[in-house]
């Protein structure tokens, strides 16, 4: 049916590498952030808030640009990673991870903070009242009632990350083997002559993959709503 | 034993309780309004007094003049809401053990036994609260309250949510808690018929203010 050749291969697993990577890394951060957005007051909040949304707006090229200047080898974080922990970003597999976790962040936090806000703080007084500390509520109540949203968010972040494509190509060029993803290789392949048959494939690739994470992400919305009700 | 003075402004209103209790029931009585969700919530520690002191037991929780307030989940408290409140995520036997594992307490399988057997709640054990009828949820909510081993139980009309049948199908669990169960309560009701079966102490709340104190025969 598909018959996919070995370069197309490379591009998908890396593609999948790269978005497994970026979500995986991103999750505790963006639980983080949706529990302080949905449960906290504090100053700066909402520029926190605009700025958790930045890369939705922002032309990705902007900020594929602004990654290579702070993680680029001579940027500012960049060097000193390099320097003194040997992680380097720049025209790296794992810069593509970055460019993607830092463009799906938005997608990731959304479903998350929601389903926190959906709880009902009075089962976290109970908590408390049966003598749970503030981390113990976060970890034994919180987190379980907010789970669906959290894989789903885990899930919209992973399909917004394997179809990333302007910050990416951006901050990690399109090497092949190293940097090129699904989607800079269908870049790649339409400026060829000949290329069509083989990003039509990649074509097909992706959106099977963005669709099956949609689905998921829903039954996992589903489940949520499941579970808030105690059924 | 409890002990109760504090002051608090909430919008216009002024709640200033003052009282102190050795019965083993404690009945808060007085309309809606009156303030007596507001003053249970500070003897829990969910709501801060702007003045004053309350000590559970001998144990100040709460002295605004030396600093001192005892977050809610170190106060070894129990709380029944009106609500019931269970968590919807865990079956009936995972929220009854949830005040003992966070309190690390060892498994106590003889008071386990008691409580449910007291309070008729062994069959129920699998379900989860989505599938609970209200009588059925505010009995595992008094289970769950009283197998963290409180040394003070705070009822916040608990059969306030439930109509007439249910409420007396409940009320003889509650006489049954309060001759068995060996933890004082402080009981909140609106209904001074509920309160003279089940009380041994009233305080009358009016406006924030307690305008009685003593035994059930305040209520007439």
């Amino acid at each position: 049916m598909l018959d996919i050749t070995p370069t197309e291969w490379t591009a998908i697993l890396l593609s999948l590498r790269v978005a497994v990577i970026a979500t995986l890394v991103a999750t505790p951060f963006g639980i983080a952030l949706a529990w302080l957005l949905a449960r906290r007051e504090f100053w700066g909040k909402s520029v926190l808030d605009a700025l958790v949304h930045l890369p939705l707006v922002v032309p990705p090229v902007v900020t594929g640009y602004l990654l290579l200047l702070t993680f680029g080898r001579r940027g500012l974080v960049g060097a000193f990673l390099a320097d003194h922990l040997g992680i380097v970003f720049a025209f790296r597999w794992t810069g593509a991870a970055l460019a993607c976790g830092v463009m799906s962040f938005p997608l990731l936090v959304r479903p998350m903070r929601l389903s926190i806000e959906a709880i009902d703080r009075r089962l976290e007084q109970a908590a408390e009242t049966l003598g749970a500390a503030p981390w113990k509520v976060f970890f034994t109540v919180t987190l379980p009632l907010a789970l669906p949203g959290v894989l789903a968010g885990m899930v919209l972040g992973f399909a917004k990350a394997i179809g990333e494509f302007g910050a990416t190509i951006t901050f990690v060029s399109n090497i092949p083997g190293e940097t090129q993803t699904i989607s800079s290789a269908i870049y790649s392949l339409i400026q060829t002559p000949d290329g069509d048959a083989a990003a039509g494939r990649l074509v097909i690739v992706s959106i099977v993959l963005a669709l099956g994470a949609l689905i998921v992400a829903e039954w996992f919305a589903r489940r949520a709503t499941a579970r808030l009700h105690g059924n | 034993m409890l002990r109760v003075d504090v002051e608090k402004q909430l919008g216009e209103f002024t709640l200033a309780a003052s009282f102190s209790s050795e019965g083993r029931v404690t009945g808060l009585f007085g309309a809606s309004g009156a303030g007596k969700s507001s003053l249970v919530n500070m003897i829990a520690g969910l709501l801060r007094p702007d003045r004053g002191t309350i000590v559970i037991d001998g144990e100040t929780v709460d002295d605004t003049a030396a600093g001192i307030h005892v977050p809610t989940w170190r106060r070894r408290i129990g709380y029944v809401f009106q609500d019931a409140r269970l968590f919807p995520h865990l079956n009936v036997a995972q929220n009854l053990d949830y005040g003992r594992r966070m309190n690390n307490l060892a498994p106590d399988p003889a008071q386990y036994r008691r409580v449910i057997d007291l309070l008729d709640i062994g069959a129920l054990l699998d379900r989860r609260p989505g599938k609970l009828s209200g009588g059925e949820r505010q009995r595992v909510a008094l289970g769950r309250a009283l197998l963290s081993r409180p040394r003070l139980l705070l009822l916040d009309e608990p059969l306030g949510a439930l109509d007439e049948g249910r409420k007396l199908e409940i009320l003889p669990y509650l006489v049954r808690l309060r001759d068995e169960a060996n933890v004082p309560m402080v009981y909140v009701s609106h209904d001074a018929a509920e309160l003279r079966q089940l009380a041994t102490q009233i305080v009358m709340l009016k406006q924030g203010r307690v305008t009685s104190f003593g035994g059930v025969k305040v209520l007439t």
